[in-house]
């Protein structure tokens, strides 16, 4: 077959190819499994966040208990929360400092036939303006010798997106005048893969498509207003209301002589509103005795989506208009330090096997090309619209968590 | 159709391919790294994802800050050396 007869090929619908390679799934988890494959562990996490940078903060808890039901079954279940207090540069352009609450529960379930594994997860995301509910399933494929593991997934996300107002006693309401929707849809397609006996890669696709609305309620652009004092005035965002990304990532991991391991990460990303990017991820792991540390550099770069704009040259300048910092040119850097020490719990039961307390600190840097920060507006001296200084994003992630193996 | 689409399909499509040749050969391909061969690759440190919660967690910081999404999750317990 010619290349181009494979592009002809490949120019139908992803639903067919995935209808095929579901099929396939099927033929291969069929096809004479001699063995059996194996869930992973039982085992809780106990984890405190923190992110701090960009006059935000997030912080709270996240719990994952993963717990076998004889030798086929699992069941995970996970309650994570965001404590937000925000006062970002975007917020300080439009609107005044605020507080909220997430909360995010997911139910997930496995279930182990021969070299196939079943997975279904649903998952519910709340906060004041935006509740999030996801269902997903996955199936993976033990094949070669369990030299290579297929997977595949679907997942469909139902969002519903308010808007919080102030009311008369200064706290804040929903909008009774605005409600909208978003629904998601993620295919994905992974393939681990081990190439030698101290290397193995995973090559990871998914592809995304959102429909609905898909801005910010808050959010707001601003253009040229030569009659503000500022030299500018604020206009709400407007997107598209669909929007469509695929991203491939390649892993390789190698273990070296000193019984350390080192990870490269390379992902390709590319969407329908323009925006390309690339990240490059880099982590070195080294054990000693009771310890594990892991060291990580991260760099990502993208270009801008075709309808950003620092400052638009009027009103209404174009149909789609965006002025998300997310949206901008920019490179990002992450350095990463983890530490992880085996212990034993004093007292603990015998039925706990391992417990290990980690903490991890990482440090992101983002250099925006193409976003200025508004707030340094000073014609008076000589600061006009459009020659602010680029805004710089400094930002902490701090994890300190328990994990215990039972 | 951009590029990276394209590329995406091309992939979907090898990999049912092979998967088909599989099943139609009865798994019958040798696995040329043996099942005592992977020591090293059963050692904790070469998980493609160690503590999920960690990673959960900080895929989700970096979806918030970064334009680009997806593709972040391993192929999912699959080295083979459980």
């Amino acid at each position: 077959m010619t290349m181009s007869r494979i592009a002809r090929v490949l120019t139908g619908r992803p639903g067919k190819l995935l209808a095929l390679a579901l099929l396939a799934f099927i033929a291969a988890g069929h096809g004479g499994a001699a063995f059996a494959g194996v869930l992973a562990e039982d085992r809780a996490d106990a984890l405190y966040h923190r992110y701090q940078g960009g006059g935000v903060e997030i912080q709270g808890p996240s719990v994952l208990i993963r717990k076998k039901i004889g030798e086929n079954f699992a069941v995970n279940a996970n309650y994570y929360m965001d404590f937000v207090t925000s006062a970002s540069i975007d917020v300080k352009l439009s609107a005044s400092q605020y507080k909220e609450q997430r909360t995010q529960k997911s139910l997930g379930f496995e279930f182990l036939h021969g070299k196939t594994t079943y997975t279904a997860n649903v998952i519910d995301s709340k906060e004041s303006d935006y509740v999030a509910d996801t269902a997903a399933f996955g199936l993976s494929q033990d094949m070669f010798g369990d030299l290579t593991t297929v997977s595949l997934g679907f997942r469909r996300g139902w969002n519903h997106v308010y808007r919080n107002i102030k009311n008369a006693d200064g706290g804040k309401e929903r909008d009774p005048t605005f409600a909208e929707q978003m629904d998601t849809r993620a295919y994905t397609l992974g393939i681990s893969q081990i190439l030698t006996r101290n290397m193995i890669a995973s090559l990871n696709v998914e592809a995304i498509t959102d429909e609905g609305y898909l801005n910010s309620p808050y959010r707001s652009v601003r253009y040229v207003e030569p009659g503000d004092p500022r030299g500018f005035a604020l206009q709400r965002e407007i997107y598209p209301r669909t929007h469509t990304s695929n991203a491939t990532a390649v892993i390789v991991k190698y273990y070296l002589p000193w019984r350390a391991a080192i990870e490269g990460n390379y992902r390709f990303y590319s969407d329908s509103w323009g925006v390309n990017a690339n990240t490059l991820d880099v982590t070195y792991t080294h054990p000693w005795r009771r310890w594990i540390f892991d060291g990580r550099l991260r760099y990502y770069t993208q270009t801008q989506a075709d309808f950003y704009s620092d400052l638009f040259p009027r009103l209404n300048y174009a149909n789609f208009l965006a002025r998300d910092k997310e949206l901008a040119s920019y490179t990002g850097y992450t350095i990463g330090l983890g530490a992880s020490y085996e212990f034993s719990i004093p007292g603990a039961p015998k039925w706990i096997q391992k417990s290990t307390l980690n903490a991890r600190l990482d440090h992101i840097l983002i250099d925006y090309d193409n976003f200025r920060d508004a707030t340094k507006t000073d014609p008076g001296n000589g600061i006009f619209a459009g020659a602010e200084p680029l805004y710089k994003l400094n930002a902490n992630v701090f994890q300190l968590f328990l994990s215990v193996w039972f | 159709m951009t590029r990276a689409m394209r590329i995406a399909k091309l992939v979907v499509l090898l990999a049912s391919q092979l998967a088909i040749v599989a099943a139609m050969s009865g798994c019958s391909i040798q696995p040329w790294v043996k099942p005592y061969e992977r020591e090293h690759l059963a050692d904790p440190i070469m998980a493609f994802d160690r503590d999920p919660v960690s990673s959960a967690y900080l895929d989700h910081v970096f979806d918030a800050r970064e334009g680009a999404r997806g593709a972040t999750g391993g192929a999912g317990g699959g080295c083979g050396c459980n």
